[in-house]
């Protein structure tokens, strides 16, 4: 049996949880005070995903940089392959809020979008 | 021949004034400052007061220059351009028992010839200021102290002297100095200069150069002193500037509205071995906060926007050494400036460019300019007025520090003109920008645009106060390798 | 000289959705004055995630919450200035202001809503002693130079302050190729969130030292290290608990202060908890028809909660200018019985005096800090009224009581409260109405469970 601790990120509480795992399936948790920290125990153990945000170089337009994240979450362990991914890449202005930037980053199958618009 | 007559060591407010008395006179002078501006020392941190003159000893150099000084500044800032606003100061005795101190502070203060001094009972002080503390028992008050710019006065004599053909090197340190046959030559880090006459007013160094010359050395410590600033809106907590009782160390801390209409209060007095040593430290921030607590009632702490340190150069004699080493003659000290330095300022200029003229028989320039202008500043403008400068120059109507309401126009100012700012710290000096209570939080990337498009320079060139002190090291995700 | 019906003063988060429901609730001639370059204010700069969950029922980052409310005002064609800083707000309502193209103008305003935000605590408010070198920045200053400019300000990182700012820098920082070395906390707690805690720090291997502060800066040109000590329960640095950070780079998060500069000017009155304007039920301070909202009227965790606060500024000044037009329409064109009736009960309800004595006053007692508003008249009250409050401290398995004058009337359980989360009541006007002579309502914190 594998024994992972973690923090429930819910609410200001932030339970200590401690989850029991068999075979990669969780079996337990416990130190939840309600659903949503077992919730959130199980999948963190398991798939644990992010949303990346930051930023990318633009060309010509009012901004030097645009803001940008992954559509989707991504695996957590893709965090710094997804932001490298990024280094060399310039957009040319405008840039439209949603606009794909670059797809599939690093073989995740999620598009980095534009949060922002920068105009030429 | 050499290229300069006279090398002036340090553009601090000593060396700036003493630069502009001189460049009154036919002869080619240079300033040499280690550091990237003037204004860089002592006198950029210190207590921006000018002093009555009822301190210094009777018969002293100091005496008689802060007097003096202090007589001269009306003029001069009207002349040159610089803020000053006699604000009147008030010495305050706590007991009885001190009175004898307080009467023969007010006695000195005539031997010294000190104008309009007065001692003052309880109510008449407390109804001057109410905001004292109410153990106060009697208070000397001059009301010929004042208050000034420390940046505009010493940044107005370098603009003025600069005007009048008095060349200005930065980032030149001195590293030696030999005395040749007839004249000095000063090795600096970048190139050897030489002259027939050096003056040296390098602030805390000054023992430095005077004993690389002279056999009779000097000691000069570092005397350190903390200060505390707030906001404008405490700035109307006092009117008067406030000392206690002078004690050992010096006149202690004081409470004073400064020109630009802050509150400060300070100085400590620590003495330390490291000559850059401006760092504050957490006992001496107590000390200024509990000192000032002694003398004004509910100081409004909270509103502190920054603190800082100064050091005063203290020589071991605590007196002014303005004069030639006997063993070194063509060298003037201008030493152990330490306050009433600031005060003194002018009158030092006065009397090194009179010890200068003497000894180098100089005639004086027919077209000496008297008056130097100031950035304008958009404030002092009529609506009217105001909106004819925008649309001639559309700079002044985008503000860049908010808290302080300084436009584009201004910092441009500030860059362009002779002896301009190049780092944040020199528009700041000049400007007020990134002085206000958010202490540059939102304009200083602004500014940063503004030096990088006027310089010529990459933002990655832009610092705070000269090399060494730039403030982005570089773009996003730079560090990655590249995958 | 100009006039409008609305003047908005500040284009973020609050103003714009003042505009916009101001406009919703019937006003024509509305303007916005914004001194950045573009609308949005401080959400441009927050391109994290984790914005709009109440809002919009989705997570988005702050541009793209800013830009949900951007293009609303657009739509609905609102006026807006940009470039523009509002230099003098009087108390009749003239608002001067500045730009590069029309240069210093006057704007005469019926009502007028104080949007302008916050700025950060510096350096000099907590008094950090060291040097002064270049290399610290407050946490904001440093999220616009790398989110908007694309500049990192240094490499090696150490944070002062844990509330969600500086923890979101940590993670900023770290994503953009720079090692941040620990993040310090002067308090026992951290005030960011939760998910910011694990999201933004444990992640990356950012340790977290509450009870923390910064005791020396080292370095004169560039700072080169920062020294932390522990603090005591009072927050005085504990000696010998000092340790040394190499650092080129030190970070600020040591908490937001509202930019009540120009509401003092024009003689609004202030709070001295919030550091805001005291406003009543319609958000309207003791200036008739002047209204606050956002983060100038006191620090939010959740632009959310701007966002709804501002739409009921945005509405109460609505109401404000239409009271005062149609009685102003009545009193020269009043034609029939039937509209003079009317007006002589839009002028009985209370209509423009902001300090009317009936009002109730609501009073944060123990553990409460403040509350938002902070009197009510019932009368012009909605049917439900969101009271916002903040707490002293860290409580578990507590009560936020409201007593109404002596008797309590509210007593309702929480497990956590915490002081970096706001916390809300709900009042009725049925409730108050129940209690003709109410004169005080009194919010508290009751423990429950000592054992906790």
């Amino acid at each position: 049996m594998e024994v992972k601790k973690l923090i429930c990120i819910n609410c200001p509480m932030g339970c200590p949880l401690t989850v029991e795992m068999e075979e990669g399936k969780v079996t337990k948790v416990i130190g939840n005070t309600c659903k949503r920290g077992a919730v959130y125990a199980k999948k963190e153990v398991t798939s644990p995903t992010r949303i990346v945000t930051t930023t990318v170089r633009v060309k010509g337009g009012s901004a030097a940089v645009v803001s940008v994240k992954t559509n989707e979450d991504i695996p957590k362990e893709k965090i710094f392959d997804c932001v490298k991914a990024l280094k060399e890449i310039e957009v040319a202005a405008p840039v439209h809020i949603g606009d794909v930037i670059l797809a599939d980053v690093s073989g995740t199958g999620v598009n980095i979008v534009a949060t922002k618009n920068v105009f030429l | 021949m050499f290229e300069y007559d006279v090398i002036i060591i340090g553009a601090g407010v000593s060396g700036a004034a003493i630069a502009r008395e001189l460049s009154r006179y036919q002869t080619r002078i240079c300033v040499l400052e280690k550091e990237e501006d003037v204004c860089c020392g002592t006198s950029k941190a210190n207590s921006a007061i000018i002093h009555a003159g009822y301190d210094a000893v009777t018969g002293s150099l100091k005496a008689k220059l802060n007097v003096r000084g202090n007589e001269m500044m009306e003029q001069l800032a009207k002349d040159l351009d610089f803020p000053f606003q006699r604000n009147g100061s008030l010495v305050l005795c706590l007991n009885e028992s001190d009175m004898p101190n307080l009467q023969m502070l007010f006695e000195r203060g005539i031997a010294n010839g000190v104008k309009g001094l007065q001692i003052l009972d309880r109510e008449e002080v407390l109804k001057m200021e109410p905001n004292l503390t109410n153990q106060v028992y009697a208070a000397l008050y001059a009301p010929t102290g004042g208050i000034v710019c420390p940046f505009g006065m010493n940044i107005a004599f370098a603009e003025n002297a600069y005007a009048n053909g008095v060349e200005f090197k930065f980032n030149t340190e001195v590293q030696a100095i030999r005395k040749l046959e007839e004249g000095f030559e000063l090795q600096t880090d970048t190139g050897t200069f030489r002259s027939g006459y050096v003056v040296n007013a390098a602030g805390v160094y000054a023992d430095r150069f005077h004993n690389m010359v002279s056999e009779k050395k000097i000691h000069i410590i570092p005397r350190r002193g903390s200060y505390c600033l707030l906001d404008k809106s405490a700035g109307k907590h006092v009117s008067r500037t406030i000392f206690a009782l002078p004690g050992k160390l010096g006149k202690g801390i004081l409470i004073t509205p400064t020109i630009h209409g802050n509150l400060l209060m300070g100085p400590t007095a620590t003495d330390i071995t490291d000559k850059e040593g401006t760092n504050t430290t957490g006992k001496e921030l107590d000390q200024v906060i509990s000192n000032a607590g002694r003398l004004v009632n509910n100081i409004p702490f909270r509103q502190v926007i920054t603190s800082f340190s100064g050091l005063r150069a203290h020589e071991d004699g605590a007196e002014f050494i303005i004069e030639e080493p006997e063993d070194a003659k063509g060298f003037v000290d201008c030493a152990g400036i330490e306050s009433p330095g600031l005060t003194s300022a002018p009158a030092i200029g006065e009397m090194v460019a009179q010890i200068l003229k003497e000894k180098m028989e100089l005639k004086e320039k027919d077209n000496f300019i008297v008056t130097r202008k100031g950035i304008l500043d958009p404030k002092s403008l009529t609506k009217e007025e105001r909106n004819e400068l925008i649309r001639e120059n559309p700079a002044y109507g985008n503000i860049i520090c908010r808290c302080e309401m300084i436009t584009e126009g201004e910092i441009i100012d500030a860059i362009r003109r002779p002896l301009g700012a190049r780092s944040l710290d020199g528009v700041k000096r000049r400007t007020r920008a990134g002085m206000g209570r958010c202490q540059s939080g939102f304009c200083s990337p602004r500014t940063m645009e503004i030096l990088a498009r006027e310089c010529h320079l990459s933002m990655y060139e832009i610092t705070k106060s000269g090399s060494g002190s730039e403030i982005v090291v570089g773009r996003n995700k730079d560090d990655w390798e590249t995958v | 000289m100009k006039s409008y019906d609305i003047l908005i003063i500040g284009g973020g988060p609050a103003g714009l959705s003042a505009a916009v429901s101001a406009r919703e609730n019937g006003i024509e001639r509305i303007l916005i004055l914004e001194r950045d370059k573009e609308l949005g204010g401080i959400l441009n700069q927050c391109i994290h995630n984790g914005f709009g969950l109440h809002t919009f029922h989705e997570e988005l980052t702050g541009p793209e919450y800013a830009g949900r409310f951007i293009d609303r005002v657009k739509e609905l064609d609102i006026e807006y200035k940009l470039n523009t800083m509002v230099m003098e707000i009087s108390g009749d309502k003239v608002v001067t202001a500045m730009n590069r193209t029309e240069g210093v103008f006057e704007i005469q305003a019926k009502a007028i809503i104080l949007a302008m935000g916050c700025r950060e605590r510096s350096r000099g408010a907590l008094n950090i002693p060291g040097y002064r070198p270049a290399g610290i920045f407050s946490a904001g200053t440093a999220q616009r130079l790398v989110n908007m400019e694309g500049y990192l300000p240094g490499r090696e990182v150490v944070i002062l302050g844990s509330g969600d700012i500086g923890l979101i820098m940590a993670r900023r920082m770290t994503l953009e190729g720079a090692k941040v070395k620990v993040v310090a906390e002067l308090m026992p707690y951290s005030g960011g969130l939760k998910r910011n805690i694990v999201q933004c720090l444990d992640d990356y291997g950012i340790p977290l030292k509450l009870s923390h502060t910064v005791v020396d800066i080292k370095g004169k040109q560039r700072i080169e290290g920062v020294t932390l000590a522990e603090v005591d329960g009072k927050g005085k640095p504990i000696p010998g608990t000092e340790e040394f950070y190499s650092c080129d780079t030190l970070l600020l998060s040591v908490g937001l202060i509202p930019e009540n500069e120009l509401s003092g000017g024009m003689g609004v009155e202030m709070n001295l908890i919030t550091s805001g304007p005291n406003v009543n039920e319609s958000l309207e301070t003791n200036i008739s028809g002047v209204f606050a909202c956002g983060n100038v009227l006191h620090v939010h965790d959740l632009v959310d909660y701007v966002s709804e606060e501002a739409s009921a500024a945005g509405k109460h000044a609505a109401i404000y200018v239409k009271e005062g037009l149609r009685s102003e329409e009545i009193s020269v064109f009043a034609a029939t019985q039937e509209e003079i009736r009317i007006s002589a009960a839009v002028q009985e309800a209370p209509a423009a005096p902001a300090a009317v004595q009936e009002s109730i006053r609501i009073a944060a007692a123990e553990g409460v800090r403040y509350t938002v508003p902070c009197k009510i008249n019932p009368a012009r009250m909605d049917e439900m009224l969101k009271v916002r409050f903040r707490v002293d401290r860290v409580y578990k398995n507590s009560y936020v009581s409201a007593y109404f004058d002596e008797e309590r009337v509210i007593h309702r359980k929480k497990q956590i409260f915490a002081p970096g989360e706001m916390e809300e009541i709900l009042l009725t006007k049925e409730q108050l109405l129940q209690f003709p002579e109410l004169k005080t309502i009194t919010l508290k914190i009751e423990p429950q469970c000592e054992k906790d």
